[in-house]
């Protein structure tokens, strides 16, 4: 790990009106840092990773993020293009609901491909190659590469949404419940690839979830949120085997033990 | 209150009001000036229904003047129903020329094709477009697909040329095939087939896009780079024929198939009507031309 942060968020901020949606937010991702955001619905997860997106826009506070060439560019004074680049090339982002991050009627091989046609490719071999070879990494067959999302079943439209965030090589990765709806031996295989594409390709991730087996199995660091507010933070092992804000404590004493 | 027996209409110059002629000639020059950007304009109600050529008529009717003379094809011909009433409507409303020779013509309306004889500087190319927006099938929001333009984001574009390889083997988009405009704005060409986009491309004439329904203008200046987007390895393309035009043995024009009886028996001519009468009168025979002299007919 570098010793150079990815991502510097300091006060973030983000108001609907007099309602909190999340407050005074700061954290840092360093390269190759997996950071699980925890708390329970309307707790202000999404919130905080729509602003961190860019898809949503804060009201106060900062976040600037390294970019590849060595420079921290604030993100919210980012023209559009620029930002919208970002978000195709060096950043991922995985919804909970696999249509909203793919196209349902085109092919399975041309969602891969579009980040790459989006940058430039313009080799339609070379495009499908790349299809294929992420295809079977998300362990998708590679004969479905014709078929549309629309056919697949819930676990393999979440692998291939992976597969189209991560085929242009990002950086960092935000995931919105990358597991919800799910069943749970398909969790359980979804978790696996995630974190063995994670490790081999040294992503930073940043993940939203309300499971903490989730964020035990994924991250090494974790926040949890409360009301907006970060309530506790720290190494993901610390946090959940010795929690110390009330609020986490009763959050960890209510898993369900099967 | 006696009516004045004459051909001449008794209202506007060419229908449209000066206001409303003003406007859309704001909306052609600021077209011409980011060729391939659709710029949006106040359409008219016309006295024909919406995907009829209610864009092009406007354009025409704006930029028309006593001097001028006018030509409309569709799909090529000069003699169905939509151009010859189009024709006829102009020379009602403004009791100009009309030809049906292409290079006599000043404002050529068209439906869908460009002609084969070659078009001159000064002439002036109006389409008939029904859907401005190359983006439209594949992102349907209209407030995205502006964005989309505005940021040059055309990686959607390819996506819907990769499908067509994934699914036929080869680009398989004949018609409406999209165009890259001076290396900036992706463009929809109009329902043309693809054999006319490298008409398009470095035109002496000044071509004029109408879509009335959808309220967008857009153009094309003379010498304008239009290059039809594709692949490395699979290069646009245009439709080529096995056989002649059946007429006037035209090669290298785009043909039309045409059902000649109950039994399947067909043949393929000029879609360009005129180009075909014109090689005819020259003496060009193809297989099926009537009226033939020969002795062994």
């Amino acid at each position: 790990m570098s010793d150079v942060p990815l991502l510097r968020v300091s006060a973030l901020s983000k108001f609907y009106g007099s309602r909190i949606g999340c407050e005074n937010v700061s954290f840092d991702l360093w390269p190759g840092e997996v950071l699980a955001v925890v708390g329970e619905s309307g707790s202000g997860k999404t919130t905080l990773l729509n602003c961190l997106s860019t898809r949503l826009l804060p009201s106060s506070g900062t976040a600037s993020y390294r970019m590849r060439d060595g420079q921290f560019r604030e993100l919210y004074r980012m023209s559009e293009a620029e930002r919208r680049f970002l978000m195709r090339t060096d950043w991922g982002f995985v919804h909970q609901n696999p249509a909203d991050g793919l196209r349902m009627t085109v092919s399975a091989g041309a969602n891969v491909g579009e980040r790459l046609m989006a940058v430039g490719d313009r080799h339609y071999g070379k495009i499908r190659a790349t299809a294929v070879d992420w295809l079977s990494r998300v362990e998708i067959d590679e004969d479905r590469i014709d078929d549309e999302p629309r056919a697949f079943s819930g676990g393999m439209r979440q692998r291939l949404q992976i597969a189209r965030n991560l085929v242009t090589g990002p950086r960092l990765v935000f995931m919105d419940e990358p597991t919800g709806g799910l069943d749970v031996s398909v969790q359980a295989r979804l978790l696996d690839l995630l974190r063995g594409l994670v490790t081999d390709l040294g992503l930073a991730a940043i993940v939203v979830t309300h499971d903490l087996a989730v964020a035990r199995l994924l991250s090494q660091r974790m926040m949890v949120m409360k009301d907006g507010r970060v309530v506790e933070s720290g190494l993901t092992d610390r946090v959940l085997d010795d929690p110390r804000a009330p609020y986490t404590q009763l959050l960890v004493s209510s898993i369900l033990q099967v | 209150m006696t009516a004045q027996p004459t051909d001449i209409a008794t209202y506007n110059f060419a229908y449209l009001d000066e206001q409303t002629k003003r406007m859309i000639r704001r909306a052609i020059l600021k077209g011409i000036a980011i060729p391939g950007y659709q710029v949006p304009f106040a359409s008219r109600e016309m006295p024909m229904p919406y995907g009829w050529g209610t864009g092009g008529v406007q354009v025409t009717a704006s930029i028309i003047g006593p001097d001028d003379v006018l030509k409309v094809i569709d799909q090529g011909a000069d003699d169905t129903t939509n151009a010859v009433s189009i024709r006829a409507f102009f020379k009602k409303v403004a009791n100009v020329a009309v030809t049906t020779e292409t290079a006599k013509a000043t404002i050529i309306q068209t439906r869908h094709r460009i002609p084969e004889h070659p078009l001159t500087s000064g002439q002036v190319l109006v389409y008939q477009v029904p859907i401005p927006e190359p983006l439209r099938f594949l992102e349907p929001r209209e407030t995205e697909t502006r964005k989309m333009h505005a940021l040059e984001e055309y990686g959607l574009m390819h996506v819907k040329l990769y499908e067509d390889i994934a699914r036929h083997g080869r680009i398989a988009t004949t018609y409406a095939y999209p165009v890259k405009v001076e290396g900036r704005y992706v463009m929809d060409p109009s329902p043309t087939p693809k054999f006319d986009n490298p008409k398009m491309h470095r035109s002496p004439a000044l071509q004029l896009f109408g879509a009335g329904r959808e309220k967008r203008i857009y153009a094309l200046p003379p010498f304008t780079d239009v290059v039809s987007l594709d692949f490395e390895d699979h290069p646009f393309e245009v439709q080529t024929f096995d056989q002649p035009c059946a007429l006037c043995a035209a090669e290298n024009v785009y043909l039309d198939e045409v059902i000649l009886d109950d039994h399947g028996d067909h043949m393929f001519v000029c879609s360009d009507t005129d180009h075909c009468e014109k090689r005819r009168e020259q003496g060009r025979r193809g297989d099926l031309a009537p009226e033939t002299m020969e002795p062994t007919q």
